[in-house]
């Protein structure tokens, strides 16, 4: 369970940190919201991973740690507030620019990759 | 009072919800009436915290009665509170300003300032790691607004860049607190302090990394080198008081830096101990160069105030990394001198940019200012202090700092480089004041007067500087005493008064 475990939350922030890194707000905002994901997994398993165990103390012999629990709660409502607020601000943007580019413009294409763009076409 | 240490963050909260319901959501005038009231109280309230904790030693507050680790706490000693009086200050100085028609640009103004107040508050006063993330979050998301406020192109774009950096520095945050709450299992500052000496083998390397990871996040937020370049643009974009106020957010991240690595991998830490060191030095250092290259390169005055910020972060940075009781003494006086001082050049380059046409603060030829004398004298004063010539309290400041370096080894890099720093930024506004006052051509056309408030507001933040040289013994005095505490954990920890839990 844990390789499981521990491959997902490395296989989401990889693919959140490449998403980050792009051009476009769209997949700037998907970057953020898989980052997120890979947050809240891993702070759920700041507290040991354990199988059939009561977050109340006293149901169980086995409990499993309650606080990453409220932390990742707490973690899961601001990611989401923060999601809501960039989406809107993508598409702010998007209407006061007039292109979806982070930066606020297309950026201007080398000579370079225009000829790789030719000889792919 | 026993409620005193939660009121700077309840008293802004209970405002801005107060201010979104009727009697006054539907009239400035009311909204300004009553936001500088509050802020007003706000100080007094503060000062009244700071009093208390330097004479009666930290308060601390236990939220609903959970005793720490498990319970959430506020603690105020002398350093928090001492941060919490140097916000009221400056959020009263950029409210006053903003009174004066910078808040009807959009809608809402006051109530965000007030949510960004109370994150930043909450951020000083928490005891708690993870509590310093949901301020800081709370401080966040109403910079966002604040910082698009008014709306226009520049501003989205600016807060397109900021919003994305600050989510992912957030992102690092967790993972960061993920990862020391798995090695150490505590979130509690004070707890984990003492649960840092007896972690095993293994977990020392997971916790350095947890440990190197804050300081990339808090790096971030306090506008640290390889991570400054969303700064300049984001302040320059920003309306000229919330801008005077940001000034207070790049603070917020040097104390978190100061708070968490002297107080939990301090230098009781064992294996642990000051693992940022090593780096903080060569960051420090080169974020004090470039900022000083920054100011010279800089176009306008807004940026050179931006720029200014980036030289003040190094030099505090600084004094930080030197890790000594006089350094971060020194640290604390030049960061309340460098907030205000900040503040104000940020206002008075709106006022500049305001008076002077299509040139805006620019440094280039243009028509005359209509008020040039009075923005005139505000600007020098504000120049002397910030670039830190003598009579005033940015040469007190530095003048601290580098005695603080006598007899360390790195004495060779830190005293040039500030000395550099400063006459660059020395050079940098110099051009700027006859750039902009001398270099005129043709009559003022402007012939809007400026707002007392305006001036009162500049006046507040402004006065600072030679008050803080004149009560500069009492001021070093409570500095020192704030470093020293800060320093020295066990002694006056907080929760010696607390009762024995099992530990």
């Amino acid at each position: 369970m844990e390789a499981i475990y521990a491959f997902c939350v490395g296989i989401l922030t990889t693919c959140g940190f490449f998403l980050v890194l792009r051009g476009r707000t769209f997949t700037v905002v998907i970057g953020l919201t898989l980052l997120s994901y890979a947050v809240n997994l891993f702070l759920f398993a700041s507290g040991r991973l354990k199988l059939d165990g009561a977050a109340v103390l006293g149901q169980s012999a086995e409990y499993s740690d309650p606080l990453p629990q409220a932390l990742v709660l707490t973690a899961i409502v601001i990611g989401f507030a923060m999601t809501a607020f960039v989406v809107i601000l993508a598409m702010r943007s998007r209407a006061d620019q007039g292109n979806d580019h982070v930066d606020g413009h297309i950026p201007v294409k080398t000579t370079k990759s225009r000829i790789s763009e030719k000889r792919h076409s | 009072m026993q409620h005193l240490p939660i009121l700077p963050i309840l008293l802004p909260m209970l405002a801005a919800v107060f201010m979104l319901l009727p009697p006054l959501s539907n009239s400035i005038t009311r909204h300004r009436f009553f936001a500088v009231s509050v802020m007003i109280i706000l100080v007094i309230v503060s000062a009244t915290l700071l009093l208390t904790s330097h004479q009666q030693g930290t308060q601390m507050y236990v939220l609903g009665g959970w005793q720490p680790p498990f319970g959430i706490a506020l603690v105020a000693d002398r350093l928090s509170t001492m941060m919490v009086l140097l916000t009221s200050l400056l959020a009263l100085g950029a409210q006053l300003y903003a009174c004066a028609g910078d808040d009807h640009d959009g809608m809402y103004f006051h109530p965000l300032f007030m949510f960004l107040v109370m994150g930043v508050n909450g951020a000083f006063l928490t005891g708690d790691i993870f509590n310093l993330f949901v301020f800081f979050e709370v401080l966040l998301i109403a910079s966002y607004a604040l910082l698009i406020h008014g709306g226009g192109k520049q501003k989205t774009k600016a807060t397109v860049h900021y919003v994305i950096l600050n989510l992912v520095g957030s992102s690092i945050f967790l993972f960061a607190l993920g990862i020391l709450y798995g090695t150490i299992g505590s979130l509690n500052m004070e707890d984990m302090a003492n649960k840092v000496r007896l972690l095993g083998e293994h977990e020392q390397a997971l916790a350095k990394t947890g440990g190197l990871l804050l300081l990339v996040v808090f790096g971030l937020k306090a506008a640290l080198l390889p991570l400054h370049f969303w700064l300049p643009k984001t302040y320059a974009a920003a309306s000229a008081p919330v801008a005077a106020l940001f000034a207070i957010m790049t603070k917020v991240g040097v104390y978190s830096i100061l708070r968490v690595h002297t107080t939990i991998f301090g230098e009781d830490a064992g294996a642990l101990a000051s693992i940022i060191i090593p780096w903080l030095w060569p960051l420090a250092l080169i974020t004090l160069t470039m900022g000083a290259i920054g100011v010279l390169a800089s176009p306008s005055l807004r940026l050179t105030a931006a720029n200014l910020v980036i030289v003040s972060v190094g030099t505090l940075m600084l004094a930080i990394a030197m890790q000594r009781e006089a350094a971060t003494s020194a640290a604390l006086y030049y960061m309340i001198h460098s907030t205000l001082a900040t503040g104000a050049l940020f206002l008075i380059a709106d006022l500049i940019s305001k008076q002077r046409g299509k040139a805006e603060d620019r440094y280039v030829t243009a028509r005359k200012m209509n008020q040039g004398k009075v923005i005139g004298i505000a600007f020098f004063i504000a120049a002397l202090t910030v670039v830190g010539m003598p009579p005033l309290s940015g040469f007190v400041g530095k003048i601290l700092i580098l005695q603080a370096a006598q007899g360390m080894a790195e004495i060779v890099w830190v005293w040039p480089v500030i000395l550099l720093a400063g006459l660059a930024c020395l050079v940098a506004i110099s051009r700027a004041g006859t750039t902009l006052f001398w270099r005129s051509a043709g009559e003022s056309t402007n012939y809007i007067p400026i707002s007392r408030l305006k001036l009162a507001a500049i006046a507040l933040l402004l006065s600072a500087s030679p008050l803080l040289v004149m009560f500069g013994g009492p001021v070093t005095t409570y500095t020192s005493l704030a470093a020293a505490q800060l320093h020295d954990n066990k002694a006056q920890s907080a929760y010696t008064i607390l009762p024995k839990g099992d530990k």
